[in-house]
This record gives C-alpha cells, sequence and structure tokens, in this order.
C-alpha cells in the first residue's frame, strides 16, 4: 500500500535552495564570483531596469540581486520590492525638475535643431546589430584601454551639464497649454494607498514607472499598431543624472543628497479641442524611469497620453482603459500569479471533479428533461 | 383615473450649459446652444400619465423624445425638473433618488423596451435568463418558480417556450422584441417605456408587435409612454400625444385631436406628410 | 532591527503592519465587504499567500503558537516555505501542526476539520477577491454592485449553469453571502468548508495580497452560500457508486475531505483525509482504542 507523501515538504524545498546555490557557483575553480562593480557598469541596462522595477534606486542591492538570481531580472527586482517592504518611509522628495538634470544624453524628434541642441549620447538606435566575434575571447588589456584612451582623447567642458526643455519651447509659441500645478496637492503614493479607480495621473505614471519593461512595451505596440492611435512625436528623450532633493531634517529646507539616473520622455500627440471652448493645443504623454531605459519611458508616455484619452472620454482600446494597463503591467505581480499555477491545486481539482462527474452523471441520468430539486 | 406619472418643467442639457442656453434654443431655431455649444435635448417638458393611459412622443431625431425617456428610466441624469412617480400610495421624486432606490424602481417598477436589443438584453445568456434576472433583482429565488414565470411571459409575448433556453442572438429581430417586452413586463411593472420599438422590423412583423402592446394594456392596465417618430404607431397606440421638435413640446393633446387638426405648422407638415 | 538577519520582527515596517491592522477593523465592522489596503510585496510570489501573510505578520506576537497549512498539510512546500519565514522573522513565537494547539491558523485551500474555538484566529489566503468577476470585469462597476447588494447577474450565472448542466457547476470558490449583505470569494476552500464559516465561533480573515484586499468572516456571523430555494448548495459527494461514504484509507474517517489519487503500483483509486493533522489524529484514537482492546 503506497502513501501520498505528507513529509519532506521542508526537506525538498532546501534540497531545491542548495542545487540553486550550485548552479550559481559551477564554474567551481575555473570561475570567480561575479563582482558588484562589474555588474553595475557592463550589465547596466539590466542594472537599470532592476532598479525600476524593483521601485528601489539602490545600485548596491540592485547588483546583488542580479548577481544572486543569476541575472533573472523578474526575481532581481521582485527580491529588491520585498526589500523595500521592509523600510519605512521617512521623508519625501519635493517635485524635481528634469531641466537640472546632467545630461548624457537629448534628443528631439520633433525640430531638426532644438534649443541647447541634439545630444545622440550612446545610443544602440543606429548600430548594426551585428555580433563583435572579437568580443568572444577579450583580453582584459585591451578592455581596460578602451577606457583609457577614450577618456584621454575627450575635450573636458566642451558641453554644458544642462539644457533647457524642449516642452519648454513649444509652451512660449502656444502649442502646448500652460503647466497647471494643483495648489497643496501631494502625488498619489502607489506604494502607501491601493489603486481605487479610477485613479488619478499620479497614481497611473507611478504604477507605469514601476513596471515590467515587455508589459508596458506591448500594450502601448498595441496603440501604436492600430488598437488606438495617439499618434506620438517625441519632443523630447533625455538621459542623465537627476539631482535629488531632501528636506532638511531641521529646517525643512531643500537640498540636494546626490543624484539618480533616470530617462524622462516626452511626446507630444494629437491635438484636441479645449473643453471650456478656448484655443486648442497639442496633448502631452509623459514617461520616466530609473535607470536608462528609453524603451520604457517612450511606451510609458504614450499610454500616459492613452490612458488620458480613455480616462475623458472612455476606453476605445485596451491601452486606453485604467484598470486594463495599470492592473496588467507589474512584474512582480503578474510573474508572482503565474507562477503560482505551479503549487498544488489538488484539493480544488478534487472539487472540480466532483462537479465534472456529478455533470455528467445528471445529463445521462435526464437526458433532456427539466431539472427537479 | 389613478395618476401614475407627473413630469413638470424637465430639461436636459450635455455640455457645460451657459446664461443663454434656453433663450438661444427652440423650435424654431435649433437645439444647439450658440454660446457655448451645449446641446439642449429637451427644456421645459411637463405632463402627466395615467393608469392605463398611452401617451405617445411624437418627433423626429433630435427633438428629445427618447431623452424624456432616458432620464425617466434613469439611463441619464436629468438637468433640471421634477418627476412623481406614484406607487402603491407612496410618491417618489424621481431626479432625487438615489443609485440604489433608482435600481429598484427600474428593476421593478418600471420596464423598458429599446429599440436596439443589446440595449435590454444580454445577449450572452438565454432568453429565459434575461427574464429570470429581473425576477432574481425582484427577489424571486425559486427556480422551478422563475422558470415558469419565464416560460409564461414568453407564452403570452408569442415566444415558442422550446426557445427558451436559447440566446437572443438566434432570434429575429420581432422575436428580440418579444422577449424584451417579456422580460420587461416579468414583475409586473406599472409603467413601461417603448422607445422605438417596431423601429427597423418588417412591416406584418410591427403590426404583431404593436397588437401585442394594445392586448397588454388592456389585460394589466399598464400605463406607457411610446416614443416614436412613425405617425402610424402614434395613432394605433396613444391616447394622448405630445409633439416635440428641437427639445420642446410644441403641442399636445389627444391623439385624435392632433392628427384630425394639428395646430403647430410643424404638425401640420408631419400629418401631411404621413397621409 | 534585531538577530533576524536584519529585518525587522514580523519582516513589514510598523506602518505597514499598522495600516493592516487598521483594515483588518475596519473589514471585521463591515462583514464581508472588500477593505483595500496597499499590500506591500513579500518576498513570495504573488499568488503563494502574500495576503495572508501580511495579515499573520501584522497580527502575531511573542507568545503565538501559529499553524500554516496548505492544502490541509502542514508540511507541502509551500506551507513550510511561510512557515519557516515566520519564524525567521519572528523570533519568540511557536508553531505548531495541531489544530487545536494554534492560535492562530494560516491557510490556503482548506479549513481545519476540527470546529476551530472561540480564541482562534483563521487566516485564508485569497487569489480572486471578488466573486463578481466572473460577471463583470471593471472593479469600479463592481463597487458599485457590491454597495446596493446587487448580486442579480451572480443568480443568472447560477440560472444559466442549472439550464445548461442541470447543476450549479461552481466547485470551489463558491460565493457566500456574508451578514445578508455582501457576497465574498471564500478562497478557493472546496464547498464542504464552506459551511464551517458560517457562525464559526473563531474569526476568519481573508487577506488576497495582488488584489490588495483584506475582509472578514467575523465569529458568529451568517455566511450562507448562494442558492435557489428549490435547487439547494451541496458539498462534495465522496459516496460511491453504491452510494456508500468512502473512507480515508489511511484512517478509516467517514466524514473528512477526501485527496482522491491513484496508486503508483495498482492503478487501484485510493482515498485519503486531506487534513494530515486531523487524520493523524483519527490514527492514533484508533490505534489506543485498540491497545485498550488488548
Amino acid at each position: 500500500m503506497s502513501y501520498v507523501a505528507i513529509k519532506g515538504g521542508g526537506r525538498a524545498i532546501q534540497g531545491a535552495e542548495e542545487l540553486l546555490e550550485y548552479l550559481r557557483c559551477e564554474q567551481g575553480e575555473g570561475g570567480l564570483p561575479l563582482d558588484l562593480a562589474t555588474i553595475k557598469s557592463q550589465l547596466r541596462f539590466l542594472h537599470g531596469r532592476v532598479m525600476a522595477e524593483g521601485g528601489l534606486y539602490h545600485p548596491d542591492l540592485a547588483a546583488l540581486a542580479i548577481k544572486q538570481f543569476m541575472g533573472d531580472s523578474l526575481e532581481a527586482s521582485f527580491a529588491l520590492r520585498a526589500y523595500r517592504s521592509t523600510k519605512p518611509r521617512l521623508a519625501e522628495t519635493p517635485c524635481l525638475d528634469t531641466g537640472s538634470m546632467r545630461l548624457v544624453r537629448r534628443i528631439s524628434s520633433a525640430f531638426k535643431d532644438i534649443p541647447g541642441g541634439q545630444m545622440l549620447g550612446a545610443s544602440t538606435d543606429f548600430s548594426l546589430r551585428l555580433l563583435r566575434m572579437e568580443l568572444l575571447d577579450e583580453s582584459p588589456e585591451r578592455f581596460q584601454e578602451v577606457a583609457a584612451a577614450w577618456l584621454k582623447n575627450m575635450p573636458a567642458d566642451q558641453v554644458p551639464d544642462t539644457f533647457p526643455k524642449v516642452l519648454d519651447h513649444l509652451r512660449q509659441e502656444g502649442l502646448l497649454p500652460q503647466v497647471d500645478i494643483p495648489e497643496g496637492k501631494a502625488p498619489f503614493d502607489i506604494t502607501r494607498e491601493p489603486l481605487i479607480f479610477p485613479v488619478p495621473r499620479s497614481a497611473a505614471l507611478a504604477t507605469m514607472s514601476r513596471a515590467e519593461t515587455g508589459s508596458l512595451l506591448a500594450l502601448a505596440y498595441s496603440n501604436m499598431r492600430g488598437y488606438g492611435d495617439i499618434h506620438p512625436t517625441v519632443a523630447e528623450m533625455r538621459v542623465g543624472y537627476l539631482p535629488m532633493l531632501l528636506p532638511h531634517p531641521i529646517s525643512g529646507e531643500a537640498m540636494e543628497v546626490g543624484e539618480v539616473l533616470i530617462t524622462e520622455c516626452e511626446v507630444v500627440a494629437m491635438y484636441e479641442e479645449n473643453d471650456s471652448g478656448g484655443t486648442p493645443h497639442f496633448t502631452l504623454g509623459y514617461g520616466a524611469c530609473f535607470g536608462h531605459n528609453e524603451v520604457k519611458a517612450l511606451a510609458m508616455a504614450v499610454l500616459d497620453r492613452s490612458l488620458q484619452k480613455g480616462m475623458k472620454g472612455g476606453p476605445a482600446n485596451p491601452s486606453e482603459d485604467p484598470e486594463f494597463v495599470l492592473l496588467h503591467v507589474d512584474g512582480i505581480d503578474s510573474m508572482g500569479f503565474c507562477t503560482h499555477y505551479k503549487m498544488p491545486h489538488y484539493v480544488t481539482f478534487q472539487s472540480d471533479m466532483d462537479r465534472l462527474r456529478t455533470t455528467q452523471q445528471n445529463l445521462a441520468d435526464h437526458k433532456g428533461q427539466e431539472v427537479t430539486a | 383615473m389613478k395618476k401614475i406619472l407627473e413630469v413638470n418643467s424637465f430639461s436636459k442639457v450635455y455640455g457645460s450649459g451657459c446664461d443663454c442656453c434656453f433663450a438661444e434654443t427652440g423650435p424654431e431655431r435649433t437645439n444647439i446652444c450658440p454660446g457655448c455649444g451645449s446641446v439642449v435635448a429637451a427644456h421645459d417638458v411637463s405632463f402627466s400619465l395615467h393608469q392605463g393611459e398611452i401617451l405617445g412622443i411624437m418627433g423626429e431625431s433630435g427633438s428629445g423624445k427618447s431623452t424624456v425617456v432616458k432620464s425617466l428610466f434613469f439611463d441619464e441624469p436629468a438637468s433640471w425638473g421634477q418627476a412623481s412617480f406614484y406607487d402603491n400610495g407612496s410618491r417618489y421624486d424621481l431626479f432625487e433618488l438615489n443609485r440604489a432606490q433608482q435600481r429598484q424602481l427600474r428593476s421593478q417598477r418600471f420596464g423598458m423596451v429599446y429599440q436596439n436589443p443589446h440595449l435590454g438584453l444580454n445577449f450572452a445568456i438565454s432568453a429565459g435568463g434575461n427574464i429570470a434576472e429581473r425576477l432574481l433583482v425582484a427577489g424571486d429565488s425559486h427556480y422551478q418558480r422563475i422558470r415558469s414565470r419565464a416560460q409564461d411571459l414568453l407564452q403570452r409575448t408569442e415566444v415558442l417556450p422550446e426557445r427558451m433556453d436559447e440566446i437572443p442572438r438566434n432570434f429575429s429581430g420581432g422575436m428580440q422584441q418579444r422577449v424584451q417586452i417579456a422580460k420587461a413586463l416579468a414583475t409586473d411593472p406599472p409603467l413601461l417605456f417603448l422607445d422605438e420599438v417596431t423601429t427597423g422590423l418588417d412591416l406584418s412583423v410591427q403590426a404583431a408587435i404593436l397588437d401585442l402592446i394594445l392586448e397588454i394594456q388592456h389585460e394589466l392596465q399598464t400605463a406607457m409612454i411610446v416614443v416614436t417618430h412613425d405617425l402610424g404607431v402614434i395613432r394605433l397606440l396613444a391616447d394622448r400625444t405630445l409633439v416635440m421638435k428641437y427639445g420642446r413640446i410644441i403641442e399636445a393633446g389627444l391623439t385624435d385631436q392632433i392628427l384630425e387638426d394639428p395646430q403647430h405648422a410643424y404638425t401640420q407638415r408631419l400629418v401631411a406628410s404621413a397621409l | 532591527m534585531s538577530q533576524n538577519n536584519g529585518y525587522p520582527f514580523g519582516f513589514l515596517d510598523e506602518y505597514a503592519k499598522k495600516e493592516v491592522r487598521r483594515s483588518v477593523l475596519k473589514a471585521i465592522a463591515l462583514p464581508g465587504y472588500q477593505v483595500p489596503y496597499s499590500s506591500r510585496e513579500m518576498p513570495m510570489g504573488r499568488g503563494f499567500g502574500t495576503g495572508g501573510l501580511q495579515l499573520t505578520l501584522a497580527l502575531i506576537g511573542p507568545g503565538e503558537v501559529l499553524k500554516v497549512i496548505d492544502q490541509g498539510s502542514d508540511d507541502s512546500v509551500n506551507a513550510v516555505n511561510l512557515r519557516s519565514f515566520v519564524e525567521l522573522t519572528c523570533p519568540g513565537i511557536a508553531t505548531t501542526a495541531k489544530t487545536e494547539e494554534a492560535s492562530l491558523i494560516q491557510s490556503r485551500h482548506r479549513i481545519p476539520e476540527k470546529a476551530l474555538n472561540d480564541r482562534q484566529l483563521l487566516v485564508l489566503q485569497v487569489p480572486y477577491p471578488d466573486p463578481l468577476s466572473v460577471v463583470e470585469p471593471s472593479e469600479d462597476r463592481r463597487k458599485a454592485m457590491h454597495g446596493e447588494a446587487d448580486y442579480a447577474r451572480l443568480l443568472v450565472k447560477l440560472y444559466e449553469d442549472i439550464v445548461k448542466f442541470k447543476e450549479i457547476t461552481i466547485s470551489h470558490r463558491y460565493p457566500t453571502r456574508i451578514n445578508g449583505h455582501y457576497i465574498i470569494d471564500p478562497s478557493p476552500i472546496p464547498r464542504f468548508d464552506v459551511p464551517k464559516l458560517h457562525q464559526s465561533a473563531a474569526l476568519a480573515l481573508l487577506g488576497a495580497g495582488r488584489e490588495k484586499k483584506i475582509y472578514a468572516v467575523p465569529p458568529y456571523t451568517d455566511a450562507v452560500p448562494i442558492a435557489f430555494d428549490d435547487i439547494p448548495f451541496r458539498i462534495e459527494d465522496f459516496n460511491d457508486d453504491q452510494g456508500r461514504r468512502r473512507t480515508c484509507q489511511r484512517c478509516g474517517c467517514q466524514t473528512s475531505y477526501l485527496d482522491e489519487f491513484i496508486d503508483s503500483t495498482s492503478g487501484e483509486k485510493l482515498y485519503q483525509c486531506s487534513d494530515i493533522d486531523w487524520c493523524n489524529d483519527q490514527l492514533t484514537a484508533t490505534q489506543h482504542l485498540e491497545e485498550v482492546d488488548i
């Protein structure tokens, strides 16, 4: 007679953990543990993505998470997010001005030339996606030489650090509405309040900023392809370091405590009529996230615009439906729920079988008669 | 005769509205306010309705005839005015009710039959299920009783009882209207709204549906508001008629009187063109 | 901050725990109402009981005795995982597999066979908090429907089921009306367990981490599965072809919820108690009787 295993769960989990740890270290003598600086530098895009999706700008812990979870971006950002749950919120930043960013890249597709000039920066947009076979066996000497040579040939201080914003220019031209900052209205904090629909735009923006890049891209792409049409033009995409201000613990005065690498994208979309009968203006979509992730910032900006459209006139497409978008883009939520289907469900499946068998029996018994109690 | 409904100075404006909305719109002008662009769908509409009576509201599209019914059935909030519904010794101030009270009246004391059956029926569930929904809202929780009631209603509205468990998608347009009527009647409502119910149907089907409505009126003494652009429907069904244009009532009275001796030039044109 | 691997007691920061407790109070005050809360990320996946876990962590304190079960078993991988996490982050608590010893029971998919008492707290893990989601996808509209106790569309679903299948086909997560108003999703417990919520001495708290909702069935409160007057709610049928109640092949119990499985060698279908603690108790009792006999 055999028994259902009613013991051994604990040992099984431990075994799985040990095996995972072995996999991480399986190179044995031939290998060295990844150091965090290498992750931050050589896996910078993954690193930025993990901080953005984890919702915590902590370069060291993000690198640790990438190392620990062997490059799985979902798991790594998940661990960062869980770590965040243990931390109280001690202070709030004021609204920060991205005009003060120390830029490493900024472009506009709306104008050939923009005040301050285009700055291509580091971008793969126009690189040929050809595998560089010489990197298959890259020597440390040659690797270190690249940076040294680059820095040596770089003339110092030729470009300014900060640039004016393209949108300010459009505003001066009267093509965009003036900024309307609601007095005394704090942005919605999605880490402290649940989303109860309808939600304010700040809640939507915060949710998308933490969203999983691929999910955001898929929904934004649906809008670009034809399930919706906001017709975006990139007014400005900027990547750089944003000075972070916090209130002084005693004086309350805002003081700079450091800077974070962010990507910001502002798209200008089709103009619409003014509700109060005034002049029509272009409309805006806004995207921003930690790290250097232009696809995410742009996808978010497109969705921001499409959601505003849906909030106003009712959604005509999934990408215009706030519930549909905001409840399905979080990587931690969606991957967790997807994974949970692997857990045992035999109690509920037993119940399912009971229903099916009873139904089969009933239909066989009745053969089309009316059901009686 | 018992009074069922009394509407006083009902108005409905879509848009922001401004001071000149009512002065600058009307039957001689348009229903769009030149000042703010708002649509004055109905203004200063007053009438009453008694038990067993059929009131016709006639007009072209944009006249506001459907707006009146939509607001009374809570599909859209009224902008101004007052409406009293008298039922079992109580008076309900229709435009002052909260959502739950509105739902209660809507689901049990009013019936609505829309021109578009998609608005009145859930196409994903069976014809019987549609009727069951109304009975369930009303608090019946006995499966067999619900089923036999649904069967009776479908029989009464001349839908084959064998088709009770089919989804409305499989039905012809006339049959869908019959199911809608059966659903509306499920709770024996004292007041029924009929919004262009025969529009778009074949003539023979139209006639059969109109007959059915008259039979129901005689049998159940249900008061009805019939909204239509069709003079024939008015002639056949309505005891009294309101004629609307650009949101205003331009003529009201006994149907025979209006059809025989129309006073307003617009009504005269309508009647003449139908002859 | 203490010896717990660098994590505070109960893992969550104090503000988070306070928010959960306040939501619990609200949930008890409005039986069956889904209280939205911000729901922090836990170090296990959404869907693995993060809602239940936040309740447990916010409510547990030193001296409490915790029991964690999944599918009725204290030793299934997920139960072990959750229990060791609570042990790790909550020094000073005790754990048990015995239902009667526990002051707080966190469970997925089952309510213990042994009746709970008024000193015990039951925490159920919830994947889908809203029973209306099958008839209305928009949360905004569902909220209004709950407020008005507008559940006709849910009942129509039962009606359509009976028309089509001559039977209500809902197997688990059976919609249950609490205190005459709100209808809840009682979590994926089998129908067999739903009546245990009715007038239960123990407080039942239900937590959905991913969907960010907490709701409660307070002690001694009505919990009535929805049904028709003439077509009653029915629990799972464990009778064989001859109409005899199947018994647990391990302890012989004739009243418990059974797991069905296939003997890997004989290919025979076997049945065994799903609640392992209950099964062990029955087994001890029988053995004890046998000893007395000798």
